[in-house]
């Protein structure tokens, strides 16, 4: 039981996963490459290239090595063509980590928390993970194109994002907790599991340091298309891996009943 | 088939399979976050799914 969950969530994240790239392959990287060819106009000589003095420019192979993070030499390790093909390669092993981690939290659930049929549980626990672990940081630490952000502090924005998800996912279950102890109906019960949701993800927003690295003068516009992309990208991959996933359960529980073990 | 008790999966049949979990991690992490220091490829993996870890939304340069 619990491997053919796995299984079918392997597979299923890794397809869910493609579906994504197709979207941010043909939707996205024209932002990107907009993004690079702001960037490479920047560094230019006589262009504001003396404000950035190291970070634009050094390789990989140069630097020290626990700094080696600031580079976007693109077309000089990874050719841009080839990045392309590399988001498909992103896109579909995230989908395969992902699936298999959701398999294995639906195979816990299953039958003690959440709806009680299998395609209601999937659709249900991929929108509460797409809200959780994409939304909550998305709205402190919006996704970012190339060219915005500054290397140095790669390390520190990977933490407030990951503290971000366990925000997401510790509000998830402070809603969850609430609205088995709240009695009195639907009406008392999806107001307070809302409020235990919303209000720890705003006391964690306002508590934890805003990450503000947007150059001066970036088109407004080029960020706000490429941060919903990114979200777009997240939604896509979520609704058809939540979607595959019931889809395949409810097909599943279609079949013949096996022999009980 | 529908009672909860017939529903739900025996934690000891669930524990096993969560030794999966760790790798699953591991794989996750050197898509969207290593920057060299796991994956030991001096940036490759890092360049080379640059455009999967920007569009879907984590950490960057
Ligand atoms: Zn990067």
């Amino acid at each position: 039981m619990v491997r053919t969950l796995l299984v079918r969530g392997l597979l299923l994240g890794l397809l869910a996963g493609l579906v994504a790239g197709v979207f941010a392959f043909a939707v996205g990287e024209p932002r990107i490459d907009d993004a690079i060819a702001l960037e490479n106009a920047a560094a230019a000589p006589g262009h504001g290239a003396a404000a950035e003095p190291e970070s634009a420019t050094h390789g990989h192979e140069s630097g020290t090595h626990e700094q080696e993070t600031g580079k976007h030499e693109h077309g000089e390790e990874v050719s841009r063509g080839t990045q392309k093909a590399g988001l498909f390669l992103a896109t579909g092993l995230y989908g395969l980590a992902v699936g298999g981690v959701f398999a294995l939290a639906f195979a816990g659930l299953r039958g003690r928390v959440g709806p009680r049929s299998d395609a209601a549980l999937a659709l249900a626990a991929a929108g509460t993970a797409f809200a959780a672990v994409i939304v909550v940081p998305f709205l402190k630490y919006p996704a970012n194109p190339p060219a915005v952000g500054d290397p140095e502090t790669i390390n520190t924005r990977t933490l407030l994002y990951l503290a971000m998800i366990g925000v997401g996912l510790l509000s998830t279950a402070i809603a969850v907790t609430t609205a088995r102890s709240v009695r009195g109906g639907p009406w008392a019960r999806w107001p307070a599991a809302v409020l235990a949701f919303v209000v720890p993800v705003a006391v964690a927003s306002l508590l934890l340091p805003t990450v503000d690295e947007v150059p001066d003068g970036f088109p407004a516009t080029l960020l706000w298309q490429f941060r919903i992309t990114s979200l777009g990208t997240q939604l896509v991959f979520w609704a058809s891996f939540g979607t595959l996933f019931g889809w395949f359960c409810d097909r599943a529980a279609r079949a013949p009943a096996p022999a009980p073990a | 088939m529908s009672t909860l008790s017939a529903r739900h999966i025996p934690l000891s049949h669930l524990v096993p399979w969560l030794l999966a979990v760790p790798a699953l991690l591991l794989l996750g992490y050197l898509v969207l976050m290593d920057n060299g220091a796991v994956s030991q490829t001096g940036g490759y993996l890092h360049e080379l799914m640059h455009d999967g870890r920007h569009l879907l939304g984590v950490p960057c340069h």
